[in-house]
């Protein structure tokens, strides 16, 4: 437990040995070099939850400070982590399946120039995630949520020469600065109210004020505009789909699993101050079903496979804080956990797919890949399974609870969730069977075949992880829902605890199964029983066709909104302020110092006498005045 | 006696010293240069200074002047060249700064006697004695160094005068 | 007994004649001859206040001032020969190459 600052540390010394130290290392070392540093965090933070797990529930709250950092005046922060459930939850979940990915990467990239700057970029990754998830004050988590946005950036530029993957880095971190702007206000306003930003002190200072203060409300309203960034809900998600131009365990990693994640932890993390504004709470839950359907009716339409997977990923992340606005936190975390699961594997299938097809992402173009690739076919469906909620995988588990949670505060809420379970299944099965069943559409060009074991077996145990990580939050068996009682300590439930309706609760059960049934069986009407059908309906509703297809305009009103507005007031500065203003101040300093030597240096003529001249002349004036 | 000597003395070496200034030869310059420095070593007697007197003529007059003399005959110049300068802006400011110069020294020096005393009081015996106690023991730092600019002066003298550096 | 104003007074006059003949010259020679009048002025200036006051430092001044004149001659006509080694020319007009 005194070790846990090996588990950011441990990365970064992966990005200085491969960064700094191993310019010249070959492929083969820089590979397994990240790779162990991120199994280092792993071992330490499931060493410490061990030894958590050995404690009494109520000590499980453990703060390891080691030194000052800022200190001024009444400021001070100091550089500490916070070892509490949810923590190492977050902790192993982030360690974990970035170990899997960077074992996956070193298949996946072995023919990419840039090996060793992925290898760095993903490691400083990992490292300021596990800051992020592992601090002990608002403002190191800053650190850390900045630093994840900044490699994201470097990540999905990562193949910079290229427009698109360029813009879409750029895209990314301007619209997360966007949301990172609400979470400095939030942090200053944290401080003005509880004078400090750790958040020990912050939630026991919270617990004076009295539920519906409007400071509160405010502080967590631009925290949840921060998460909002962070985690693509409405109406800050566009960066997402576009950030799929970087490479595949890239997607996997930051944007499946862990950096998109980073909003709902943080919403987690900050329970007792949500608890306390119910405003913000009914806010988070509307925002996260409205994204949690709206991203998924985008997602029917796409020919992508890894833009469907991105849409996918932006209605998961609804679910989340739609659990999270109903007061459910915990149900938001287990989801987080188990989409980080199924999600990083099937993107992961998802790369496997793309290797196999050369690089092809388009979904028109495959079709009856199931003999060919077999395990990468067995680990998606699998995955596929476990986000449509189907009985007994991962997925299930954590999607019913937060069904069910949200049935207790609104009828509505619930409805939208279960319209956007309906749509899940089908769009994810509508890619699985025009991907790996069906008619070969491949072109003959293309010669599918399997991906090597050091990328196919971390999709196996992702795949493991994707059936058993579901089984430590079982409803209703009591004492089943192990993960609940884990985080009790730190999460505290909004709301009087709920009469168990047992009945109630198995029958919605069976509806959420029902439901995704439903959805896979439409999806085989549509793409392998009548494979004509989905461009009849197209071209029956074409209007509304189009306005999905195309995103809804999104992209298009935002530019023209936002981006042109500024680039032309960008223009108009630069042409008439700093072109002309600025630059004429500084040449017109230039050319005055010009000027003047010009009309000094003619004293110096050359000439002996006039020289002695001057000096007489000094020599004069001085005894004149000496003898005043 | 003494005043008629000095007053003599006095308009010898003002004449003479701007004749040095006038004439166009070089050489004649140099000559009435020494007449000016035998006539300031005869003002030397008149006051009491008998060594600095005779040390002025023979290193002033003696050494310094025929080193002039030497160079000057070394470079056998035009007589052209060594004129007053023609330019006429240049001579009127020369004159109006001496000018003013010379009213500027001669505004303060109507005085007879100065206050304070000196450090080191003349005594009867013989100037060359005297003055040798007080140099070889009060002021003998600066005699030394003294004589390592001499030194200094003559490694750069041969420097200097060679043909190739 | 010489009053000492009227040494002043003819230092001052041969102090100024030298001033003059430094503008006034172009030959450098004469110009270094000036520059000496201007120093034996200085020296018959020490020497009357030395017997004014009845002391011995103006002579010793004198003594060095002396020296350090010998000096400066030495060096100062070292460097006319050199300038007149390279420019063929010792008249000062000539001699304008750090000119602006």
């Amino acid at each position: 437990m005194d070790y846990i600052y090996l588990v950011p540390l441990f990365p970064l010394i992966g990005v200085i040995v491969n960064g700094l130290i191993g310019i010249k290392f070959p492929k083969k070392i820089i590979g397994p070099i990240a790779c162990l540093a991120i199994l280092g965090s792993f071992m330490v933070s499931l060493i410490t939850f061990l030894q958590v797990l050995g404690l009494p529930p109520e000590s499980r709250i453990i703060e390891k400070i080691y030194f000052p950092w800022i200190v001024a005046g009444d400021f001070a922060v100091d550089i500490g982590f916070l070892i509490d459930p949810l923590s190492l939850i977050m902790m192993l979940t982030v360690s974990g399946v970035s170990f899997i990915i960077h074992v996956y990467s070193i298949g996946y990239m072995h023919d990419d120039p840039g090996y060793r700057r992925y290898f760095v970029y993903l490691n400083l990754f990992v490292f300021f995630m596990l800051t992020l998830v592992s601090a002990n004050s608002f403002l190191l988590m800053f650190v850390g949520w900045e630093g994840v946005g900044l490699c994201s950036y470097l990540l999905i530029g990562f193949w910079y020469e290229r427009k698109a993957p360029a813009d879409a880095g750029k895209k990314a971190f301007v619209v997360n600065r966007v949301g990172d702007y609400g979470f400095l206000l939030a942090m200053f306003l944290i401080f003005i109210t509880f004078g400090s930003l750790n958040f020990l002190p912050v939630f026991e200072g919270a617990a004076q004020f009295k539920p519906g203060s409007i400071t509160i409300t405010l502080m967590t309203l631009l925290l949840f505009i921060g998460a909002c960034g962070k985690s693509a809900q409405i109406p800050l998600y566009v960066w997402l789909p576009d950030a799929m131009e970087g490479p595949t365990p890239v997607s996997a990693l930051i944007h499946a699993a862990t950096m998109v994640t980073a909003g709902v932890y943080m919403v987690a993390r900050c329970n007792p101050l949500f608890n306390l504004a119910p405003f913000s709470l009914e806010a988070v839950a509307i925002i996260g079903a409205l994204t949690a359907f709206y991203a998924a009716t985008i997602g029917l339409l796409q020919n992508d496979i890894k833009r469907v997977l991105a849409y996918s990923t932006i209605s998961q992340l609804g679910y989340m804080f739609l659990a999270c606005g109903v007061g459910a936190y915990t149900a938001g975390i287990f989801h987080l956990m188990t989409h980080a699961f199924f999600k990083a594997l099937l993107f992961l299938g998802a790369g496997s797919v793309m290797h196999a097809m050369a690089g092809e992402l388009d979904i028109r173009k495959m079709g009856a890949l199931k003999s060919k690739l077999p395990w990468t076919h067995a680990t998606f469906l699998i995955g596929t399974l476990a986000i449509a909620g189907i009985f007994p995988f991962a997925g299930f588990f954590s999607k019913d609870e937060i069904l069910w949670d949200a049935l207790q505060k609104s009828t509505i809420l619930w409805g939208i969730g279960a319209a956007g379970a309906l749509l899940t299944a089908f769009y994810m099965f509508r890619a699985v069977f025009m991907t790996f069943y069906g008619q070969s559409r491949v072109e003959h060009s293309v010669h599918p075949h399997e991906s090597p074991p050091v990328m196919t077996i971390p999709l196996i145990i992702l795949a493991v992880l994707s059936v058993i990580g579901g089984w430590v939050g079982l409803p209703i068996i009591e004492h089943g829902n192990r993960f609940k009682e884990f985080l009790s300590p730190v999460i505290h439930h909004a709301g009087a605890a709920v009469h168990h309706n047992v009945g109630l609760e198995i029958t919605m059960m069976v509806v959420s199964m029902g439901i995704a049934i439903i959805g896979i069986i439409i999806a085989y009407t549509f793409y392998l029983r009548n494979p004509g059908l989905p461009d009849q309906l197209a071209s029956r509703f074409k209007r509304l066709y189009t306005l999905v297809y195309n995103k809804y305009y999104i992209d298009e009103v935002y530019n023209a909104l936002f981006v042109q507005p500024i680039k032309e007031g960008s223009n108009l500065l630069w042409l008439s302020f700093d072109d002309k203003l600025i630059d004429g101040m500084v040449n017109g300093a230039g050319k005055v110092v010009r000027g003047i030597s010009g009309s000094i240096r003619r004293i110096q003529t050359g000439y002996l006498q006039n020289y002695a001249l001057y000096i007489l002349l000094g020599v004069v004036a001085i005894i004149f005045s000496l003898l005043r | 006696m003494e005043e008629l000597l000095f007053y003599l003395l006095a308009i010898g070496a003002v004449i003479c010293g701007v004749l040095v200034i006038m004439k166009k030869n070089p050489v004649i310059n140099a000559l009435f240069l020494i007449v000016v420095m035998l006539c300031l070593a005869g003002i030397y007697l008149l006051l009491g200074a008998q060594f600095m007197a005779a040390i002025q003529l023979i290193v002033y007059a003696g050494a310094i002047m025929v080193l002039f003399l030497f160079v000057i005959m070394l470079l056998n110049l035009d007589q052209e060249i060594s004129g007053i300068v023609k330019g006429g802006s240049q001579k009127m400011i020369g004159f109006i700064l001496a000018a003013l110069l010379l009213g500027i020294l001669l505004s303060v020096v109507g005085v007879n006697q100065l206050p304070g005393r000196g450090l080191h009081p003349i005594d009867e015996i013989s100037n060359t004695e005297s003055l040798a106690r007080v140099l070889f023991t009060y002021f003998l730092l600066p005699f030394e160094i003294t004589s390592v600019i001499l030194l200094i002066a003559i490694i750069g003298a041969i420097v200097l005068g060679k043909k190739k550096l | 007994m010489i009053p000492l104003s009227h040494s002043l007074i003819l230092s001052a006059v041969l102090f100024s004649i030298g001033v003059l003949g430094v503008f006034i010259r172009r030959n450098a020679i004469v110009i270094f001859m000036c520059i000496e009048l201007m120093l034996n002025a200085v020296n018959l200036s020490f020497i009357a206040i030395s017997r004014s006051l009845n002391s011995l430092d103006g002579q010793v001044i004198v003594f060095f001032v002396m020296t350090v004149a010998a000096a400066e001659a030495a060096i100062g006509l070292a460097i006319i020969l050199a300038l007149f080694r390279n420019r063929e020319t010792v008249n000062v007009d000539e001699v304008n190459l750090m000119r602006w």
